[in-house]
């Protein structure tokens, strides 16, 4: 039992860091600002997810983990409210940018 | 061990890094931008030094209050067709000089220490339960250097009547002219009336906290003060005029009633900013909680800049 939660949090937060790797990498590689949002998202929403998915089994008791998850909500909500606003912006200076 | 130490490694170069890009911007919008991501990164090295309290300030000061400020002011200048000025070679060199003078003398200190390093902390550890506070830093901020706190607050005040003496004759009294967003597609306003209630509570947590774990005054304060912004931003409320009273109220409580504690201890306690035996606790949490509305009115008036239209009546 004991093992098998190390594992779960080995590879959940191996997968998170990849999500992160694969971000930055979008987000330097991607030819325009549309692209590089919709890489970014994808590390607010699966890479942090994954990370605090894998720590949540560390935590101490219920509270902490509910931290943790409101955390990761907060994340979220604001990500992707600032992603459409950055979008809204590009948007409305022209079509290709 | 050898993992955390190539965090700090990769912390530190990242540092680095990012004062370096500060320095080499090409115009005040790119290095302002590189400063907010300097105070976020700097907030980081303050958790791995243990410094919580530390830490979070400096993500709210460092990254988010002094990043927007710096912000408007390049906004500004790009308006005023400025941002490409350099300053003279002259007061670049000077101003390398003087960094460099700064940063050899820190690196003397941290490289050179004396034999026996002095320290209050023992001292303060000891005595902190006298106090009733279980967060040490609480106990310097608001017991052993309540002087420094008061004035700090003081110097915030300061500060934003800095900003307002920019204001036009016609100007004063006026409301600040806060750039809002223009498009209400909805998007900003949900998070404008999502947001603020979960910011509430989160302040007012962190206000109480601050007695017995990180947080207090300061860090609740700014949480306020950014939930304020962001309703005023989406235009869901107007941002008050410099001289309404409610406004003014806020700003000044938190030192007022500092003080009038700080003063009742010379009668009380027999001296300045001391408190009677056993109402320690009570008393500093009643300084925090109004600082804490003082500490949010500020930053957020600082923010919204120098009042530019005549109010009518």
């Amino acid at each position: 039992m004991r093992l098998g939660l190390e594992l779960f949090t080995f590879f959940s937060l191996s997968a998170g860091a990849l999500f992160f790797l694969a971000g930055t990498i979008g987000l330097i590689r991607f030819p325009d600002a549309l692209t590089r949002l919709h890489a970014i998202t994808k590390v607010d929403n699966l890479g942090l997810g994954l990370v605090v998915l894998g720590l949540v089994t560390r935590t101490d008791g219920a509270v902490g983990a509910l931290r943790l998850v409101t955390i990761w909500l907060l994340v979220q909500l604001s990500s992707a409210i600032v992603t459409q606003l950055v979008a809204g912006a590009l948007s409305q200076q022209g079509p290709h940018r | 061990m050898t993992i955390l130490l190539f965090t700090d490694v990769c912390l530190v170069l990242l540092v680095l890094t990012i004062g370096a890009s500060i320095v080499r911007a090409r115009d005040a919008f790119e290095a302002a931008i590189a400063f907010a991501i300097y105070g976020l990164l700097l907030a980081i090295v303050w958790v791995r030094l243990a410094a919580i309290d530390v830490a979070l300030t400096e993500a709210a000061i460092g990254g988010g209050m002094t990043g927007m400020l710096l912000l408007g002011a390049a906004a500004r200048l790009r308006l005023a067709g400025d941002d490409h000025i350099r300053a003279s070679l002259r007061v670049r060199l000077a101003a390398g000089i003087l960094s460099a003078l700064v940063a050899a003398g820190v690196a003397g200190a941290v490289l050179l220490p004396p034999e026996v390093i002095p320290t209050l902390a023992p001292k303060v550890m000891e005595n902190l339960a006298s106090s009733g506070l279980g967060n040490p830093v609480a106990g310097v901020l608001f017991v052993y250097r309540a002087l420094d706190t008061l004035l700090e607050k003081v110097v915030l005040l300061l500060a934003l009547l800095g900003v307002w003496s920019l204001a036009p004759d016609g100007a004063w009294n006026g409301r600040p002219a806060i750039r809002l967003y223009a498009r209400l597609n909805g998007t900003l306003t949900f998070l404008a009336q999502l947001l603020p209630p979960i910011g509430i509570v989160v302040a007012i947590y962190m206000c109480w906290i601050g007695a017995k774990a990180p947080g207090g005054a300061f860090q609740g304060g700014t949480i306020l003060a950014a939930m304020w912004l962001l309703v005023i931003v989406a235009g869901l409320e107007s941002i008050p005029s410099i001289g309404g009273t409610w406004l003014r109220i806020m700003l000044v409580i938190g030192p007022v009633i500092f003080l009038a504690i700080g003063t009742a201890g010379i009668v009380l306690a027999n001296a300045f900013l001391a408190y009677p035996a056993g109402y320690a606790k009570p008393l500093i949490v009643a300084i925090e909680v109004a600082l804490t509305l003082s500490i949010a009115a500020a930053p957020g008036m600082l923010a919204a800049g120098p009042p530019q239209q005549e109010q009518r009546q």
